[in-house]
């Protein structure tokens, strides 16, 4: 059995679920109606994606593993997403900012993944590069039109960009298990910061430079904001086990 | 004026007296209000837009992304026109006498009369 192969489903599965799990937080919550709606569409887009890779790990690992297991029943350490997903709603800024970065950078990773010589999860990328496009335009319009908006808004923008900037770069920090997708992906990162740089240009918003880079997400290294995302996220499965709707 | 039909009626919480729209809407209880858009839809089967309601944005752009989101999230549509609400014009409700009831005993506007040729399949 590939080891490198399950791990890495996991991380893909547990990036979708727990950013999906952060937009859902926002249910009932959105600035406006139609944003709290757009917000957890994108939430249910993500869920949907981890779900597949979910139900493909499962398989892999046998043993009775079913997506439910694989998300509710692991620890901490053993959830391999990387850290900017897991990081705080905060304001609207906050949150739109850090879906511009997941999109941008899980746009150029199916772009990738989709031509996978794993059949299983090209076809989930493929299905996936839809939702994604329009997450990144949706919150790129976002950051464009706080960071050029008012004075206010600009500086949520700027708070939000020193809170999420040193989470950025794990994204192309490849883990180990990373080797099994067929292609580095600190390659993709020019391409992400070409993407960020023609944004943040239009939201005349400034890049940060030399900021200390945190990583360790991907190998089960969180910050302290995970445990209290999972307490809530699989209290339920824990307190009645099997229970079921 | 009152009983012209030129006399532009606003729709919805656009107050009729300004055509600015949302000028006093942003006076009064929200200053931070969006404007109002009306969203027209298109279904796989339909070859109109039809109207699905109403919704507030900063902008078109937002009005299409709103639209696409609150409108479409179950397959609704394969098409979106969004309109600010100010610049539509709606008859007046008051007035639906003489515009309309006219028309009701003038059953010979239909095309019933006429007699088709039979070659004349789809009408």
């Amino acid at each position: 059995m590939n080891s490198s192969l399950i791990d890495y489903t996991l991380h893909l599965a547990d990036n979708a679920l727990i950013i999906a799990q952060r937009n859902a937080e926002w249910c009932g919550h959105g600035p406006i109606l139609e944003q709290d709606i757009a917000i957890t569409n994108i939430s249910l887009d993500q869920l949907g994606q981890s779900r597949n890779f979910y139900q493909y790990a499962a398989k892999l690992i046998g043993n009775n593993a079913t997506e439910d297991s694989l998300a509710y029943l692991r620890t901490e350490r053993e959830f391999k997403n990387s850290l900017l997903a897991e990081q705080p709603n905060g304001d609207w800024a906050q949150t739109v900012l850090r879906q511009f970065f997941f999109s941008a950078y899980q746009f150029l990773l199916y772009e990738k993944l989709q031509h996978s010589n794993d059949e299983q999860l090209a076809a989930i990328a493929a299905k996936a590069l839809k939702e994604v496009t329009y997450h990144q335009r949706w919150s790129s319009e976002w950051v464009i039109r706080l960071g050029d908006g008012t004075e206010e808004s600009r500086q949520r923008m700027l708070n939000a960009i020193d809170e999420l900037w040193r989470y950025t770069g794990e994204l192309f920090v490849a883990a180990g298990y990373e080797a099994v997708s067929g292609f580095d992906i600190a390659l993709l990162k020019e391409d992400w910061m070409k993407k960020v740089n023609a944004v943040f240009e239009e939201a005349t918003l400034p890049i940060p430079e030399k900021v200390f880079i945190q990583t360790g997400g991907k190998t089960g290294t969180h910050t302290e904001h995970l445990g209290y995302i999972l307490t809530e996220l699989q209290y339920l499965q824990r307190t009645y086990p099997n229970a079921e709707w | 004026m009152n009983n012209s039909f030129f006399r532009k009626f606003y729709y919805g919480d656009i107050p009729e007296e300004s055509g600015g729209g949302n000028a006093a809407i942003a006076k009064s209880e929200n200053a931070h209000a969006w404007p109002l858009w009306e969203i027209f839809v298109r279904s796989k089967q339909g070859l109109d837009h039809k109207h699905v309601g109403s919704l507030h944005a900063a902008d078109a752009t937002m009005a299409m992304e709103n639209a696409r989101d609150v409108y479409t999230r179950r397959q609704e549509g394969v098409s979106i026109w969004v309109v600010e609400s100010k610049y539509i014009t709606a008859s007046n409700p008051e007035e639906a006498g003489e515009l309309y009831e006219p028309a009701a005993d003038k059953i010979y506007r239909h095309p019933t009369f006429y007699e088709l040729p039979d070659e004349v399949a789809h009408m």
